[in-house]
């Protein structure tokens, strides 16, 4: 009987994760008061911060690309039942193969660059999440070990690379130079312009839609297609898949493959959108930020580029309050966002029992 | 049999109108019944009748609703595990409680040792267990490790438990699921012991033949409510089938000669190792013909199971091979997948562990093994009018209920869960069928169903291969049966010259050309 209790469906998807977060602020005003602070006031400069004004909605939303991208390689190893931290690592890699093709072909136009600097970015994040997954299909390595570890190497190894073979010939700071304007994603406000839309100049850039259409064809790969059937009896029940003459390892290897080719679309957003540039440690800790948002959002396409607005919201409205209110600073704004994490994602529920209660009151009069 | 006292001693465990709901659900309705001190009390119901629910009421481990529970005539309240065990009252559970790495002794004085220091309470458990053994015939070796112990004994140790904590009412759930033929008949000659000196037993089990054989008295269960309750002499087998499903039952399958045609399935000389490298078969070989049903007898872990999934393709054996329409599925390296595309059908012994995905709806289930076939998919996606019109189908056809194709899986029963598996597997019109405990956990009602299924798949021509603890549905079912000791495949009876004592007996070990 300590099976989860039962919700109906409207309440499961919108109303419980909804509580849950007004909890997570609740709790995160009573830290605010503490500093000295007027919740109230702190809450709505986070919002305003985040959605106030076309500024703060497109940073929110350049900001939530990353964390879509980073989501849904979390989610698609999930169902295969893996736990795959090494997001941040792969998304790093993924951005050099994206990185090496701009730098490459610059001067090509970005009809050109556009499919290639995609194509590279999937196949090194793939290739990079390849190995712990050979290594525990295999080998029986456990992947969330591997994928920490991969972190690690693929962070030494870009350091590496940027200090001592990518760097621009006389500068200091380990960046490359520039990409030519061909390998520039187009920018929201850009394309809005085209058609007459007036919008701030923002980050905020075409990868947002790739990250959309990615988050629609892991639904559509996921539960409307054999392979996304197989994976998920593999990542529910391995006996169940073996007896389905479904083999757990391939499925391991190949669930890994499209985790890291979907978290190498990070590069498209953060260097083609925003940097022009390879730079140390771009994906910034998205990576991570992926988990939660993959956990909050139960690991479902829709659910996460909701969790990845929220989080890219208190990402942006975070730096304006930590900017207009100089007793919050930026370490409050991940103490926030942990608040987040914490109710909705690992106690998620916390207010379950409660809940389910209360409407079976009301059903039965 | 003992005869109602004269004087009006209290029961020794009365219920008094226990109900409980779980949500939507009545799982007790009113349910009131009295255990004479010093009998056995048979407990008889279909799965989802109520009796685990009342079971575990009178255990502690769920609270009812209303009503009272009385022990000597006076009422408790127990809440918990605990409070039963101080009322005198404990339970044996169908999976044993122990802690297998454990002596005996250890086990015993779990949770009771008495004091900080160990030495005090295990000197005071032996003298303890010493006397129990000597008053009930409970003869177990102290010192061994659990592990290394029969199930019987194991069992026995669970007994034991609860006798040391001075239980006066000992409940067990389907005591002789795990046991052969002459272990339970120990165990019922112990418990007529227990039962002389004084001590009440509940039995609770579906196997009607248990309670005809041993107890006193009897209370049939159906839907949540008592719809019966006698003196197990002035009933019948029959009589209390009937009551159990509610209506008119055919206890044994009716099914005309077999008329075996050509092997289908060939296996010879196959040997399957472990993980460790232990032998789990040894060398079997045999066929399986057209038209006839084989069934595979033996005590639980003597190598059917490693048998039956080594042929289902889901393990690899060390040697031997294993030919269907000509080819070799060991040394070409088949999968389960590649083996269904030659007519090979498989319902796994756990079926909710191996032959579904509890978490899935029915309709994802209705599929699995055959998800790739062309049936179900178009170009890249599935097809999703076909899945749901196939599962509304099988689900029809086999009288799943509820007929919901959305609902998961985990929400039906142990009988319609199992109907649906053996729809997905017949309807895919295999030539072999391999299956594993058909009606294990399945209601007498389904069990019927399914029986008379797959007697009509024999007559079609079709291979079977059953196994099955259960050794009344081996009997009633196979036409030849095999018997598995120690992964060996010890002997072979056609049906007519097959008797539950000689399958008994080979399935302990002895020889048929030797003994017979």
């Amino acid at each position: 009987m300590s099976a989860p209790a039962k919700l109906p469906r409207w309440a499961e998807l919108g109303l419980l994760p909804a509580i849950n977060l007004v909890a997570a602020l609740l709790l995160s005003g009573v830290v605010v008061r503490i500093l000295g602070e007027n919740p109230w006031s702190a809450f709505k400069l986070l919002a305003s911060g985040a959605f106030g004004s076309q500024d703060s909605i497109g940073y929110t939303l350049y900001y939530a690309t990353n964390f879509i991208f980073t989501g849904l390689a979390v989610a698609v190893a999930y169902h295969a039942g893996l736990f795959n931290i090494g997001a941040e690592g792969q998304a790093y890699i993924g951005g050099l193969g994206t990185g090496l093709v701009c730098l490459w072909l610059g001067a090509a136009p970005f009809w050109v660059v556009f499919p290639l600097a995609v194509l590279a970015g999937a196949v090194f994040g793939a290739a990079w999440a390849f190995i712990p997954a050979w290594l525990q299909a295999r080998r029986g390595s456990h992947i969330v070990i591997t994928t920490i570890m991969f972190n690690f190497i693929a962070s030494a190894l870009m350091t590496y690379l940027l200090v001592n073979v990518l760097i621009k010939p006389g500068q200091q700071s380990p960046e490359s130079r520039e990409f030519a304007p061909g390998a520039f994603m187009p920018p929201i406000h850009e394309l809005l312009g085209r058609v007459g839309i007036a919008f701030t100049a923002t980050p905020f850039n075409f990868a947002f839609v790739l990250a959309l259409v990615a988050a629609a064809l892991v639904w559509l790969f996921i539960w409307r297609t054999r392979w996304g059937y197989a994976l998920r009896v593999a990542g529910e029940n391995a006996a169940a898949a073996v007896y389905a003459g479904i083999s757990p390892p391939r499925i391991t290897i190949g669930a890994m493959l499209l985790s890291g080719a979907l978290a190498g679309g990070l590069g498209l957003n953060e260097l083609m959108g925003a940097q022009h540039r390879l730079l140390l440690d771009f994906p910034g800790g998205a990576g991570f930020v992926g988990i939660a948002v993959a956990l909050m959002g139960r690991n479902h396409p829709v659910g996460i580029v909701l969790a990845a607005v929220l989080f890219g919201a208190l990402y942006q409205g975070g730096s304006q309050l930590s900017f207009d209110m100089p007793k919050i600073n930026r370490d409050m704004v991940v103490v926030i966002q942990g608040l987040v994490i914490l109710l909705c994602g690992a106690m998620e529920n916390l207010f379950r029992g409660p809940l389910a209660a209360l409407l079976r009151r009301r059903d039965v009069p | 049999m003992t005869a109602p006292s004269p004087d009006p001693a209290p029961p020794a465990l009365e219920l008094r109108g226990i109900d409980k709901r779980f949500g939507a659900v009545h799982a007790n309705r009113a349910i009131s019944f009295a255990v004479v001190g010093g009998s056995i009390h048979g407990l008889i119901g279909e799965n989802g009748a109520g009796k685990s629910t009342l079971m575990n009421i009178i255990y502690g481990f769920h609270r009812a609703d209303a009503g009272e529970i009385r022990v000597q005539g006076r009422p408790v309240e127990i809440h918990s595990p605990q409070q039963a065990i101080a009322a005198g009252i404990g339970m044996v559970h169908q999976h044993f409680m122990l802690v297998e790495n454990f002596t005996v002794l250890e086990n015993v004085v779990l949770g009771v040792e008495g004091g900080r220091l160990l030495a005090g309470g295990l000197a005071h458990a032996r003298a303890e267990l010493g006397r129990l053994a000597r008053d009930y015939g409970l003869e177990v070796p102290l010192d061994a490790v659990v592990s290394d112990l029969p199930v019987g004994l194991q069992q026995r140790v669970e007994i034991l438990k609860a006798l040391y904590r001075r239980a006066e009412i000992l409940i067990l759930d389907e005591p002789t699921a795990v046991l052969t033929p002459q272990e339970a008949d120990q165990l019922f000659r112990m418990l007529a012991r227990l039962r002389e000196q004084g001590k009440s037993v509940i039995l609770v089990t579906h196997k009607l033949r248990e309670i005809m054989a041993v107890t006193d008295h009897v209370t049939v269960m159906r839907q949540g409510a008592v719809v019966a309750e006698v003196a197990t002499r002035d009933t019948s087998l029959r009589g209390l089938a009937e009551k159990m499903v509610g209506r008119a039952v055919l206890l044994q399958v009716e099914k005309g000669p077999a008329r075996p045609g050509a092997p289908l399935l060939s296996v010879k000389d196959l040997e399957v190792r472990d993980g460790l490298g232990m032998a789990r078969v040894k060398g079997a070989t045999f066929d399986l013909l057209a038209g006839e049903i084989v069934g595979l007898a033996g005590v639980a872990g003597n190598g059917q199971s490693e048998l039956l999934e080594t042929l289902a393709g889901i393990r690899a054996p060390s040697r031997g091979e294993i030919r269907l329409q000509g080819r070799d599925l060991v040394r070409e390296g088949l999968d389960p997948r590649a083996r269904r595309r030659l007519g090979l059908a498989h319902v796994p012994e756990d079926r909710l562990h191996v032959g579904m995905v509890a978490r899935f709806p029915a309709q994802a289930n209705a599929i699995l093994g055959y998800h790739d076939s062309p049936a179900y998919n178009g170009g890249v996606l599935l097809d999703r009018g076909a899945i749901l019109a196939g599962c509304e189908q099988k689900m029809a056809a086999y009288d799943v209920r509820p007929p919901n194709p959305q609902l998961r899986l985990s929400a039906f029963s142990g009988g319609n869960q199992q109907k649906l598996v053996l729809a997905r597997e017949i309807d895919a019109d295999p030539r072999v069928l391999l299956i594993g405990q058909p009606t294990r956990g399945v209601d007498i009602g389904a069990i019927e169903f399914i029986h008379k299924k797959l007697v009509a798949l024999r007559d079609a021509g079709k291979a079977l291969l059953i196994v099955s603890v259960e050794l009344d549905e081996i009997l009633g079912l196979a036409d030849r049966i095999l018997v598995m000791n120690g992964g060996e495949i010890i002997g072979e009876l056609a049906r007519a010259e097959a008797t539950e004592e000689r399958i008994g007996l080979m399935m302990a070990g002895v020889k048929a050309e030797g003994g017979v």
